[in-house]
């Protein structure tokens, strides 16, 4: 089938070179062929797995406890302003 | 004696008599060596291997871990462009296990890209190349961990596997990888790809060795809300060297064209060892295996979509500079990931978008429970499955990287036990010869047969979830009585 490269890239936020495209358009096409073989199979009254556990809700005890996660996790950050990410401006004005 | 030829079991007992220090020592002096022709270490410095002088159960001895498994204050990339140079800020539960258990933590091992792949070619920082045939890959995603492993580069290594990403490069290394139960050991401080499938394993010279480790970084973890509070057995307890009575079921779904004949009858003649032991073979059914690879290429791309998502430049890893945040986030995606991760996160955008859900995704999760239900009824005849690991031996280093559908294919095999969660152990069994590449360097020639390279060939064994112990029992009894562990690459 063909794949709408363009639109989807779009969604998943990735720019693609033209030959990229092509490429790509091409393999995902083919690979979305080969999924067509599912529809072979009933699956009206199957209900789908999205985890093999059926775990119902997790939950543990709400405790306060120190942590310095935060502090970490920005010592590594591309670009830094005090206690926060900093990130290019996210509208331009005209 | 040369220490980097020793089990792990062997190194444990060497150290409590001796230190760790001569073991570190000798490793590190193969590794620097044999590292600029294998690549399967993205990082290692001697000079910076911690000696670890806990009093646990390892004893200092080293133990090599998958570049995407968090070691606090050291690098982790998942051999990908878009986290060079980023420093994980906490350890992975498994890392903490390890070091309270006595392991020096000794280099971090090759991989594809975000754990995308069967070949370790889509590592960004160059292939990793099979020890048995410098020509051939090691098999992936952990086919750093297989390789370091097989050429003696260490002594063990930790690996994850979301669809056989442990199993098929330990088959095609000639080593032991056990890809555990879903849930049985924790995920965090994993980069996750597909997060209900994802298992952290060892991949390492022998089944005990195996079990050593399987002990060591099993069990629940509050830090991992889909870990199993399922008690952790000593799986030592079950390398008894005893398959009486065991029942042995070859699924006829996984003995069909395109399967390498040599790989068939190994696998046929592993299955006569076991009869010859005392277990019973017989054939079972899982007559949804041939739509594992597309179940798989739907449902584990659409959570690897979402999971590679907060790769955007912000908090971590790349960023290219751009003139708004929007372009930042196009242009460090574009940068940041190759090729398999870009076919991938586009896919699983697709499967996940709005009109398309129900088709694939949706369509993708029920046949994974058809899938799951196939094992539920073998496993009511028999107690565990023996197949071969992957169809083929090692293909050659670029062999398949222009087909992306017969790459995928090289691991049906494998998928299945990662849809249906169960735990599965590819284990030698067998080699085959073929002729060699002249002038390539590549190292083995088996006796009286010049020109022409062995290639390990694995098995895998799969039980019912949570039931390791019945890996470990089958897996020993064969690789004791057939011995083929012993055999080494010449490099």
């Amino acid at each position: 089938m063909e794949f709408q490269i363009d639109k989807v890239a779009e969604l998943a936020r990735l720019n693609l070179k033209p030959e990229e495209k092509t490429r790509l358009g091409k393999d995902l096409g083919a690979i979305l062929d080969y999924a067509q073989k599912l529809n072979t199979l009933d699956t009206a009254n199957v209900a789908p797995t999205s985890h093999v556990l059926n775990l119902e809700n997790v939950f543990r005890a709400d405790e306060v406890k120190t942590s310095n996660a935060a502090e970490k996790a920005l010592e590594h950050a591309p670009h830094r302003d005090g206690d926060f990410f900093k990130v290019p401006k996210i509208v331009q004005r005209d | 004696m040369d220490l980097t030829q020793l089990t792990l079991k062997e190194a444990i007992d060497l150290a409590k008599k001796d230190g760790a220090q001569p073991l570190l020592d000798a490793f590190s002096k193969r590794a620097q060596a044999l590292n600029p022709k294998i690549n399967a270490f993205l990082r290692f410095d001697p000079a910076k291997v911690e000696k670890n002088t806990e009093p646990g159960s390892l004893h200092g001895v080293p133990v090599s871990i998958k570049d995407n498994i968090c070691i606090d204050g050291r690098e982790v990339t998942c051999a990908s462009r878009i986290l060079a140079g980023h420093v994980a800020p906490y350890n992975a539960t498994v890392i903490e296990k390890l070091k309270k258990a006595g392991a020096a933590l000794f280099g971090q091992c090759n991989m594809d890209e975000f754990a995308f792949g069967s070949s370790c070619e889509t590592s960004a920082f160059g292939p990793c190349k099979n020890p048995w045939d410098l020509t051939r890959v090691p098999g992936g995603s952990s086919g750093g961990s297989a390789a370091a492993v097989a050429a003696d580069m260490t002594l063990a290594a930790l690996g994850s596997d979301t669809g056989g990403s442990i199993r098929q490069p330990a088959a095609l290394c000639g080593v032991v990888g056990l890809k555990p139960t879903y849930g049985r050991v924790s995920r965090y401080g994993l980069i996750a790809f597909g997060s209900s499938f994802d298992q952290i394993g060892p991949l390492t010279k022998t089944v005990e060795d195996a079990a050593i480790l399987t002990n060591i970084i099993s069990g629940h973890d509050p830090k991992d809300s889909t870990s199993a509070s399922q008690n952790v057995p000593d799986f030592t307890q079950a390398l008894q060297r005893d398959v009486e009575g065991l029942r042995i079921g070859l699924p006829k779904e996984y003995f069909i064209e395109g399967i390498d004949p040599e790989v068939e009858k190994s696998v046929r003649q592993a299955a006569e060892v076991y009869r010859k032991l005392g277990a019973t073979i017989k054939t079972v059914s899982l007559p949804h295996t041939e739509h594992s690879v597309a179940v798989y290429y739907i449902v584990a791309v659409a959570e690897a979509s979402s999971n590679l998502g907060r790769f955007d430049g912000v908090e971590y890893g790349l960023r290219v500079p751009a003139k708004d945040l929007r372009e930042m986030y196009f242009e460090t995606r574009d940068q940041g990931f190759g090729q398999e991760a870009k076919r991938r996160i586009l896919l699983g955008t697709f499967v996940l978008s709005a009109g398309y859900y129900e088709a694939y995704y949706l369509k993708g999760q029920k046949v994974r429970t058809l899938i799951r239900q196939d094992f539920e009824k073998a496993f009511r005849e028999v107690d565990v499955i023996l197949s071969p690991t992957s169809p083929t031996p090692a293909f050659k280093i670029g062999e398949k990287t222009a087909d992306p559908l017969a790459m995928y294919l090289s691991d049906i095999f494998t998928i299945p036990a990662n849809h249906a969660g169960i735990p599965a152990m590819s284990v030698p069994c067998g080699f085959k010869t073929v002729p060699g590449t002249m002038g390539t360097g590549s190292g083995t020639c088996p006796a009286g047969v010049p020109g022409t390279v062995e290639l390990p060939i694995g098995m895998q064994l799969m039980a019912r979830p949570f039931d390791e112990a019945s890996l470990f029992r089958a897996g020993y009894a064969f690789e004791q009585e057939v011995g083929i562990y012993k055999k080494k690459p010449k490099l």
